[in-house]
């Protein structure tokens, strides 16, 4: 058997079709999008090209889609642009988002309220209506968890800030981070009735150093970057127009019919691992949740342990265990839906995606209980 | 290529020769990382003053496995005392090296020894 990948959710290879479409403009097709001379204009071509790709993809006008270096960068220009030149500001976040919208929030001076999500991984969007205040300026939600792939209620939650945003003046700017969602769930920015969203482009087979943000026209924003005024102002510099182009390629190539197949192989991961092998549990509800994530809890293991010998068997996973990470603290995510630090140790993450097929998932259910078993002879537990 | 894991500690980990409860130990000493969760236990068998025999069982990550294997087998064959006086970087030597971050593993498994030594000699 062929290295086998199962962490889809960290990043993705590049489709075929999209690198080929892309690798002229590494060489041939080098310009700079701000020159006047062919060069420049073939760049502009590719970049205006894929920007209409996005803006299609999520339902939103050309000129709304601001191109991005990364997600990260993303978040921090929405969320930090949202609160500038605001006072006191407040903002409602959940208790799982992603460390690209806890740390731009940590490190501003907005009073923030982390919403539970329970221990089946979904915020229930009444609470967002509770939490909202006077001076609150943002709600910033995660469409799809990155770690147990749960998924929140975007569009109910754009409808409560909607109705709330008509009672007054200093309106609430609602963001989501749809980086996990783009390949699985619908994502029109007027279904979702978000004013700001955030995809990325290695996540949907297209490369890495691309990402785009949605901002709804008339969103009151400051630029928290500055230079000359590429994208908007926004994200000024230099594009990087093959990244940028191969992240509209990848759009064009997203079907929702893929999503069956995924969850299909998904369910038979679940439904074998927790059958067949005792003491393990599912983290996060099983129904609200993308149909390409696992993860399990496996007792008497260490989810690191765990990834090291499975990738002995050439198969990449991953974990939220403590042993990990660099900072030796267990994910906050699942802290968040009430795993005890114990469990959250045994943590393990299989991410599926396009390329995923029935026999990888065979011999990873073939390879996994004897992996489980010597390794609980090993802890004794 | 710059590998996370040496061989030396993927080896342990696959391999381990040391694991297991030991039902006549005469000190049992048990160890636990409150930061990353690890636990670890050391069971040594000593004969006219020296340590014999050696096992752990180990709840933890690759580098906490390796880590408890290595020590289980340095300290077989040296009495109690010279046991304990190992240090972690003799330990990370037998390994090769350790990512900066999984240091504080050998030290999981010191602090295992030397519980199992002190268990030994108030059991004496």
């Amino acid at each position: 058997m062929e290295k086998i990948y199962f962490d889809y959710a960290a990043t993705t290879p590049v489709d075929k079709g999209v690198a080929e479409k892309i690798t002229p403009f590494l060489e041939e097709k080098f310009g700079n999008p701000s020159s006047l001379h062919a060069f420049g204009q073939e760049a502009v071509f590719a970049l205006d090209r894929a920007r209409e790709s996005v803006a299609r993809f999520f339902g939103a006008k050309e000129r709304e889609i601001i191109f991005m270096p990364s997600a990260t960068v993303a978040n921090n220009v929405a969320i930090q642009g949202a609160l500038q030149k605001k006072e006191k500001p407040h903002v409602v976040t959940s208790a799982i988002e992603h460390k690209a919208v806890i740390e731009p929030l940590k490190n501003s001076s907005a009073e923030v309220t982390y919403l539970p999500v329970y221990k089946e991984g979904v915020i229930k969007e009444e609470d967002v209506k509770k939490a909202i205040k006077e001076n609150t300026v943002l709600v910033s939600i995660g469409y799809a968890n990155s770690e147990i792939g749960t998924i929140q209620p975007i569009g109910k939650i754009g409808k409560i800030i909607e109705k709330e945003n008509e009672k007054r003046r200093n309106k609430i700017i609602f963001h989501t981070d749809a980086v996990q969602a783009v390949n699985y769930l619908p994502c029109k920015v007027d279904k979702l009735k978000v004013d700001l969203l955030t995809m990325s482009g290695h996540k949907i087979y297209g490369p890495k150093g691309a990402a785009a943000l949605y901002v709804r026209e008339k969103t009151p924003m400051s630029p928290i970057l500055f230079g000359a005024s590429q994208e908007k102002g926004f994200y000024p510099g230099t594009e990087n127009v093959f990244a940028f182009a191969g992240l509209g390629f990848a759009l064009e190539e997203i079907k929702k019919n893929d999503s069956e197949e995924t969850k299909k192989l998904r369910d038979r991961i679940i439904d074998f691992v927790l059958k067949e092998i005792p003491e393990t549990k599912l983290n996060g509800e099983r129904e609200r949740r993308l149909p390409n994530n696992v993860n399990i809890t496996v007792e008497g293991a260490e989810g690191e342990s765990l990834m090291m010998a499975l990738d002995n068997e050439k198969i990449a996973v991953s974990t939220g265990s403590a042993c990990a990470s660099n900072s030796l603290s267990p994910s906050h995510v699942l802290l968040s839906i009430g795993l005890s630090r114990e469990r959250a140790h045994g943590s393990l993450r299989i991410t599926l995606g396009r390329y995923t097929t029935e026999e990888e998932v065979d011999y990873f259910l073939e390879k996994l209980p004897p992996i489980v078993e010597r390794l609980r002879k090993i802890s004794g537990k | 290529m710059k590998n996370y894991y040496t061989k030396e500690v993927i080896d342990r980990f696959l391999n381990p020769k040391h694991f297991g409860e030991m039902k006549d130990a005469s000190g049992i000493g048990k160890a636990g990382n409150p930061r990353c969760g690890d636990q670890m236990e050391v069971f040594i068998k000593v004969k006219e003053g020296k340590i014999i025999d050696a096992s752990f069982r180990t709840l933890g990550c690759a580098a906490a496995i390796a880590t408890s294997d290595v020590i289980c087998e340095m300290i077989i064959g040296k009495t109690p005392k010279e046991a304990l006086s190992i240090t972690e970087e003799e330990m990370v030597k037998e390994l090769k090296k350790l990512p900066a971050v999984k240091v504080h593993c050998s030290s999981l498994a010191i602090e295992g020894l030397k519980k199992a030594v002190n268990d030994y000699e108030k059991r004496k």
